[in-house]
């Protein structure tokens, strides 16, 4: 007969905090940075084919970090909220509130469910209006916490080093191709082993979307691909991929020091050897 | 979706189409998910009519009359038939309009749903084949009445041209070459675009044959609408080309159709064809103009 060890609530609580922290800080930064014509999202993704960054309504978008089938699982369920509700009732009754409240509720519970282990993940959800002061992105945490960000907003990987960056080089209003430019120094811009240092991501390993509300179109969302990303960051200097032991998120390196099995994503789709769909064809 | 946890059905991993989807969750949703009392309810609802449709070279356009009719009476003038099933296909309605409305939003939601769940877009034949679905699920309704019969066309992005797909009410979908017409006025339409039709055809120029083909149905269907000109309402008209759909503007429609009817104040059967051996008119019958020059 075994008695069962005490654990104080705050312990627990901690301990699974510190867990999901630990997973989200593996990866690398991504950026979500308020520009003239709505809101850039922007971070470093090696795999062209498993999106951090995607289109969740006509202007809504999902951004995340941490484990992928985790946060592929949130994007699937926030995608079919979105269009059920659009279709219930009508287009504009999807609103980035009603959804951030969604994804709260649900990492809230789950995290303090005791059956479950907590979801090692970091979503912005981020929302144009029809001019840049109602423009929204809503961060939520592992644990079901939801803020209302202004002007950029920073998440997993060496989030603070990022932010300190932005927070000296952000301007509000700026272009698609400044505002593109600070962002992508910003993430370049984190400490790999103690040290803060500058590096130039190359632009293969970047993923950039943006929700641009001068498209004409009602799907405001688009990627910005390789071919225009040369054009708006112009001459950049050499190259340095990212350091190895950071990549963790993607599923070429399951992550090395966690408890749970780090089980292969689903690949979400088969047929991506033409580049992007056209869903959101080129500037 | 503001007061609790998201529902496990909504973050099981599982179908990629919003109809499925539906289908399992909220079956109530769905426009063909009723069972009515025997009978036929034909006469209840308002009936959407002509759509005809012609390729040409790089694209293809779309076009449908305004009028929904209910028996002898004329319910709505001003109804839109033709609408964009995504951001590269069109989709024409005939049929109970309320209905086939209901089924082009469902078609449109499924397209964008597929596109976002899985990061690419349908092929073409995948959107046509997901539209058979939609239509055999309303087969019960078909028989008592209620049918839809719509017709898709959109932008093939791998072969580069611009296709029709025909449908029939039991969803069997069949490929057209070159134009397409359905609902009350289609014979007269097809009779048209047969003899107006070329494969060389000008985007500008098949927005005149399909306006001409539309005209002709309205002129021997009591259930299609003409241009109205003292009302300025004129059919709806949509191309898809490699850029993407466009929906033709209000002031080039009414200049064409402006054209369109001076033409025929001349001649009330609109533009001769060429009649090759004939005795006298075998030369200059062609709509390049719009129908001027086409009175020889």
């Amino acid at each position: 007969m075994s008695t069962p060890f005490y654990v104080s609530p705050e312990q627990l609580m901690k301990d699974r905090a510190d867990f999901a922290r630990k997973g989200i800080a593996r990866g690398r930064s991504l950026a979500a940075v308020q520009y003239a014509d709505g809101v850039l999202l922007v971070t470093e993704n090696p795999s062209q084919a498993l999106h951090k960054v995607s289109e969740l309504y006509d202007r809504l978008a999902f951004a995340a970090v941490g484990r992928y089938n985790e946060f592929e699982n949130l994007r699937i369920a926030g995608v079919r909220l979105a269009d059920m509700r659009g279709y219930a009732y009508d287009r504009r009754d999807v609103t980035g509130r009603g959804l951030a409240n969604a994804y709260a509720q649900t990492l809230g519970t789950i995290f303090s469910a005791g059956g479950e282990k907590p979801y090692e993940v970091e979503i912005f959800v981020a929302e144009i209006g029809e001019s840049a002061a109602d423009d929204q992105i809503y961060r939520l945490t592992y644990e079901g916490r939801v803020a209302d960000e202004h002007g950029f907003a920073v998440m997993g990987g060496d989030a603070d080093t990022v932010t300190s960056y932005l927070q000296e080089n952000y301007v509000a209003g700026a272009d698609l191709a400044s505002a593109l430019s600070v962002a992508v120094a910003a993430l370049g811009h984190s400490a790999d082993g103690g040290k803060v240092e500058d590096r130039v991501i190359p632009l293969e390993d970047l993923e950039v979307a943006v929700l641009d509300r001068t498209r004409v179109q009602p799907r405001k969302f688009r990627r910005i691909l390789p071919a225009r990303l040369v054009e708006l960051l112009g001459e950049r200097g050499p190259a340095v991929a990212a350091p190895e032991a950071h990549t963790s998120e993607t599923p070429t390196s399951a992550a090395p020091d966690s408890g749970a099995p780090a089980d292969l994503p689903p690949t979400p789709s088969g047929g991506e050897g033409s580049g992007e769909p056209p869903v959101a064809p080129p500037l | 979706m503001n007061d609790a946890r998201i529902p496990g059905a909504f973050l099981r991993p599982g179908t990629s189409s919003f109809s499925d989807f539906v289908a399992e969750n909220a079956p109530d949703l769905l426009p063909a998910r009723r069972s009515l009392p025997a009978g036929s309810a034909a006469e209840l609802a308002p009936h959407g009519t002509t759509i005809v449709a012609a390729t040409f070279p790089g694209g293809l356009v779309m076009a449908g009359d305004r009028r929904a009719t209910m028996g002898n009476v004329i319910a709505q003038r001003d109804i839109e038939k033709v609408f964009p099933a995504d951001e590269y296909s069109v989709v024409g309605i005939a049929g109970t309009a309320g209905l086939a409305v209901e089924m082009v939003r469902l078609f449109q939601v499924e397209l964008e749903h597929y596109e976002k769940i899985e990061g690419t877009i349908l092929s073409l034949d995948g959107k046509a084949n997901r539209l058979s679905a939609l239509i055999r699920a309303n087969l019960g309704m078909a028989m008592q009445g209620l049918a839809v019969v719509p017709m898709f066309a959109g932008y093939d992005l791998d072969r580069g041209v611009g296709r029709i797909f025909g449908y029939d009410v039991t969803g069997g979908r069949h490929e057209e070459r070159s134009f397409f017409t359905v609902g009350s006025g289609s014979l007269f339409a097809r009779g048209a675009l047969k003899k107006l039709y070329r494969d060389d055809l000008s985007q500008d120029d098949a927005v005149r044959v399909c306006l001409q083909a539309l005209y002709d149905a309205a002129d021997d269907d009591s259930a299609t609408g003409g241009p109205d000109l003292t009302r300025r309402i004129f059919p709806v008209v949509w191309v898809a080309t490699a850029d993407g759909v466009t929906r033709l503007d209000e002031q080039t429609l009414a200049a064409l159709a402006d054209q369109m009817v001076d033409a025929r104040m001349v001649r009330p059967d609109g533009p001769v064809a060429p009649l090759p051996g004939g005795e006298s008119g075998g030369v200059d019958g062609g709509v390049a103009g719009g129908g001027e020059e086409s009175q020889a």
